[in-house]
């Protein structure tokens, strides 16, 4: 089934020239971590109420104003000091893995913090969020009206771990190198043009979806066996893309 | 590959050390050595991820290292801070009136759509007597102004006095979330600031005419005063904020960029909605404690004067407060 929601990157330059991206929160994550913050606010509210039992005791005015007011601030000030101290997190967001950062992948200033949540009530027009949440699905970056006035997205946070040095080390053997002459005459059939499309089908080959991405690389396997053939042994277990992968590698790295 | 892995690893886990350290310490007290050791394993990680991109489709390792420059990108070029911390008195006396001069051509906007309002309201209910009950919220529109002012001479204030402190939290976070509401409907391009601004003002005509008309211009006065020279204001200001964002959105004559404009006006931003609560704290107290009491509880030339005193005072602060500092 065709997910409704397709994963969105920010993609950032670095002053040195460097192009990465950072994975957008999704809605689903966001909204859970919505869910789990008006948790911790509506605990925070029964902890005032009973605060204000106890100076009830003493006067029942001061109880209801120390009431509206703590119920005021905490309602107001949760996400703005737990964004700051944590970061541009919530404990929603914690829980979630997503983070608040500013529109160029740096970490939030407090004005941002404050803006973007001064507008929350503006974001939750005309109920359940409705404008915030079109908004963000309307939006490149995913952006509710108070990311966009503050100049602020949800990014991810889950850390990659390191990858698996061993198998990059050992694990990606290519078994057509084990024949440099038919290697070397690989080198000298193929067209720098068909050298740069399968090399351009590599790196892209994440953006692509999966029948153009299995089609493609069938096409150039086919175009690279014709060119050459290497035994048997050598690529029977190898996929198309694998082929390709172990091709380009040839072309670019035996030289 | 297993060149370029063997070497380039030691890089990656040094940054990864590094960054660890900066995420459980923002503020490390790094030298100048460190510091720009740290660097120099950014720009290394950087140059080993151009080289991934261009050698290798592997996507775990593109990944990692992608994650790595985005951590360490983010550490590098963080932002000044935009003002020290612990500075509130010098931030409320000295920065908050700086904003709102900075931008006083929102500040006049948002005076002139209040004052339209103020005469649309006036005017309405001048032309149809009728319109009063529409026009007028909170019950204003169910009795004459003699008729209340009757009751509060000789109720004494006894209706409220069981109710102060609930009523002044009331009207202060009531009053608070109005405002914000205000500035932060600068995002529907001023469309929601301007009917708050025009709504506000048309209340705010529709009493004054009912008042004056029931020969209670005094007792209007002595009510409104105490707390409107500042409530109103601080709403004003609000409204001005709001407009400030418009301006931003919009651009007019301003060729950077959107988020760039926004960017820029955003310290202004929460400088004067932090200092419009303040307002409307203090306008809390005084409408819950003073404005709500009326003759022969206090004197209506007290109350007056000593809303004069008020709006003379903050236009004072709001005129001069601050011109002598630099911009904190």
């Amino acid at each position: 089934m065709k997910a409704l929601y397709n994963e969105a990157q920010l993609e950032l330059r670095t002053p040195e020239g460097m192009e990465f991206t950072l994975p957008l929160a999704g809605p689903v994550s966001r909204l859970l971590a919505l869910w789990v913050d008006m948790a911790v606010v509506m605990a925070a509210g029964m902890v005032v109420q009973k605060l204000v039992a106890v100076v009830a005791a003493f006067s029942a005015d001061a109880a209801g104003g120390l009431g509206t007011l703590l119920y005021f601030v905490v309602t107001m000030l949760y996400s703005i000091l737990a964004e700051w101290l944590w970061q541009g997190q919530t404990l929603g967001k914690r829980l979630l893995g997503i983070r608040v950062m500013d529109r160029d992948g740096l970490p939030i200033h407090v004005s941002q913090i404050v803006v973007r949540n001064l507008l929350r009530p503006v974001d939750m027009l005309p109920a359940f969020y409705l404008v915030g949440g079109l908004v963000a699905l309307g939006t490149r970056h995913g952006q509710r009206v108070g990311d966009l006035a503050a100049n602020t997205v949800v990014v991810r946070t889950r850390q990659l771990e390191p990858p698996d040095w061993r198998k990059l080390l050992t694990g990606k053997f290519n078994s057509m190198l084990e024949h440099p002459h038919l290697a070397a005459r690989l080198r000298q059939r193929v067209a720098p043009e068909l050298a740069g499309v399968a090399l351009d089908a590599l790196v892209r080959r994440d953006q692509l979806d999966d029948a153009a991405r299995v089609e493609l690389f069938r096409e150039l396997a086919v175009a690279f066996k014709k060119l050459v053939e290497f035994p048997a042994e050598a690529v029977e277990a190898l996929s198309d893309e694998q082929y390709v992968r172990n091709t380009v590698e040839i072309l670019y790295r035996g030289r | 590959m297993h060149r370029f892995l063997e070497s380039a690893r030691p890089v990656w886990k040094e940054l990864e050390r590094g960054l660890d350290h900066l995420e459980n310490d923002p503020d490390p007290q790094w030298d100048l050595a460190r510091t720009e050791a740290f660097y120099r394993l950014y720009q290394q990680t950087s140059a080993h991820l151009a080289e991934v991109r261009h050698l290798t489709a592997e996507r775990e390792l593109r990944g990692y290292l992608e994650q790595l420059v985005a951590r360490s990108y983010s550490r590098i070029y963080v932002r000044g801070t935009e003002r020290s911390r612990g500075r509130w008195w010098q931030w409320f006396t000295a920065a908050f009136p700086a904003a709102v001069r900075r931008h006083a051509r929102a500040l006049a906007l948002s005076v002139g759509l209040f004052l339209v309002g103020c005469a649309f309201g006036a005017v309405a209910l001048k032309i149809d007597p009728s319109a009063k009950a529409a026009l007028l919220p909170f019950g204003h529109g169910q009795k004459t102004p003699t008729e209340r002012v009757k009751r509060e001479m000789t109720d004494k204030g006894k209706n409220i006095s069981q109710a102060r402190g609930r009523f002044s939290a009331q009207l202060m976070t009531h009053n608070t979330r109005v405002a914000f509401f205000t500035l932060g409907l600068g995002m529907t391009f001023g469309l929601g600031t301007i009917v708050l601004l025009f709504y506000n003002g048309v209340i705010m005509g529709a009493i004054a005419v009912d008042y004056i008309a029931d020969g209670q211009l005094v007792f209007l006065l002595g009510w409104i005063l105490p707390h409107g020279s500042v409530e109103i204001p601080a709403i004003l200001l609000a409204g001005q904020a709001g407009l400030v964002l418009v301006h931003a959105l919009i651009g007019w004559g301003n060729r950077m960029p959107r988020r760039l404009r926004l960017r820029a006006v955003l310290p202004d931003l929460v400088t004067m909605a932090g200092g419009v609560a303040v307002l409307m704290v203090w306008a809390g107290i005084i409408e819950s404690f003073f404005s709500q009491y009326h003759e022969p509880v206090i004197p209506y030339a007290l109350k007056i004067g000593f809303g004069v005193v008020e709006m003379a005072a903050l236009t004072l602060f709001l005129t001069r407060g601050g011109a002598n500092e630099s911009t904190l």
